[in-house]
């Protein structure tokens, strides 16, 4: 192996607005670099293979699995978490409306939910509660089941159409 | 669950990806959206020691009309295909499958080109190139070559590519007027893989109806093909002969037979209304 092949690479991107430079292993996947790299722990590793969904995050606008992307691919992308969605207040409402309809227990899943829902009302911003199921096939959630969340979803939904 | 110690570098242009992919050896991958590669790299189901990251190559990239077809780069993604106006106009089966792969967080990174490549017998796309009459444009150091649908898909995971051969783009040819596609699947639950799926073009003498879940690789139906013109019951008993579904973990190959006979009897129902 030469130096063309190298286990260590070096990447520069955004994270939550803020420019990032790392040098990473190859191996290490978006969500880990997040969590351990990064000390962002918002997103979490859940399944790490791709279908439980908790390790939902934004990359240059649309929601990846962060356990299926490897950082040493995303040199010079716009990364989003759940910190930076919150602390943008871009997602405050679908925030409120996941706590006022009890749609959130354990909060091991939410993260990623809200990232996919913010995607969803992102490109639909009418969906219908099948759309929403469907768009959130990819995140399991183990307590509260999905029927709060899709109501929660609905309401901000309904809500941002009044407002408009 | 996390990939074992590996060694990566970044493409520039095909060229370079197939000699860095030479000089790595055939255990290097190449890595585009690496939506089924890196599950399996985290579950360590195969010893990767080099990836070539292909995704800064722009040319593998994007939707274009080229004369009859429309020509789709191995790098587009399986959402860049669901929100293309020209799909939708000139390639309704792949509009019609693009939403059905996976879950919207995958459907953003994985790529057509890696989908054919790893060529999952219960994928959407081998199927639906095999029932649209695709053709996949491979390129390796002796310059490019064409391999027809029919001629690519070999076996489980096993497709014509030779080693150090890499898909640079897949034609559709571009439906003609009348032509009806209807994509049909059924699975447990929404994204995963479908216990059966259906892509069929209804263009008479030359409809095609291609099926996914029920073998090594994706089955086109000749026998229900050439039944159509006699009836949906005579295309769906025809369904005995030509697919011999194995029992999976989702299904019985009886069961997958039957639920066969009813996707096609849907999307008849469907293409007539």
């Amino acid at each position: 192996m030469n130096a063309h092949f190298s286990p260590l690479v070096d990447i520069t991107l955004r994270v939550n607005g803020e420019t990032v430079s790392a040098r990473v292993e190859a191996r290490r996947h978006l969500i880990d670099f997040l969590r351990l790299d990064l000390g962002l722990t918002g997103a979490h590793a859940g399944c790490e293979h791709g279908v439980c969904g908790a390790c939902t995050v934004q990359v240059n606008g649309q929601i990846v699995r962060g356990c299926l992307t490897l950082a040493a691919q995303l040199d010079g992308a716009d990364v989003w978490t759940i910190e930076g969605l919150s602390d943008s207040g871009a997602i405050r409402d679908l925030q409120e409306a996941f706590v006022a309809r009890n749609a959130l227990q354990c909060g091991f899943c939410t993260p990623g939910m809200l990232a996919a829902c913010d995607d969803l009302l992102r490109h639909n911003p009418e969906p219908t509660r099948e759309e929403i199921r469907e768009h959130i096939s990819g995140n399991y959630c183990r307590c509260t089941g999905y029927e709060a969340i899709v109501d929660a979803v609905s309401t901000v939904a309904e809500a941002r159409r009044a407002a408009r | 669950m996390k990939p074992a110690p590996l060694a990566y570098a970044r493409a520039t242009d095909i060229g370079h990806a197939l000699a860095l992919w030479r000089e790595a050896g055939p255990d290097a991958r190449l890595i585009a959206g690496g939506q089924s590669l890196i599950a399996g790299l985290n579950l360590r189901l195969s010893d990767v020691p080099v990836v070539i990251d292909i995704t800064r190559i722009e040319s593998l990239r994007g939707i274009e009309e080229a004369g009859t077809v429309l020509r789709i780069g191995a790098l587009t993604t399986h959402d860049d295909i669901a929100r293309s106006a020209l799909v939708a106009q000139h390639a309704p089966a792949m509009a019609q499958a693009a939403p059905l792969i996976a879950h919207a967080a995958i459907r953003t990174r994985g790529t057509i080109g890696g989908s054919l490549a790893y060529a999952d017998p219960a994928a959407e796309w081998p199927a639906v190139v095999l029932a649209l009459e695709g053709t996949i444009i491979a390129a390796s150091s002796k310059g490019e070559r064409r391999i027809r649908a029919e001629d690519f898909f070999l076996g489980l995971f096993e497709t014509a590519l030779q080693p150090f051969e890499m898909i640079v783009a897949v034609e559709i040819p571009k439906a003609a007027p009348g032509e009806r596609h209807v994509v049909k699947e059924l699975a447990r639950r929404s994204g995963d893989y479908a216990m059966v799926g259906l892509v069929a073009r209804f263009a008479g003498a030359r409809s095609r109806l291609a099926f996914f879940g029920v073998g090594d690789t994706p089955v086109l139906a000749k026998g229900a093909m050439t039944a159509l013109g006699s009836g949906v019951e005579a295309a769906s008993a025809a369904l005995d002969g030509d697919l011999d579904p194995p029992d999976d973990l989702q299904a019985s190959g009886a069961m997958k037979r039957h639920l066969a006979k009813v996707l096609l009897k849907r999307a008849l129902a469907e293409a007539a209304g």
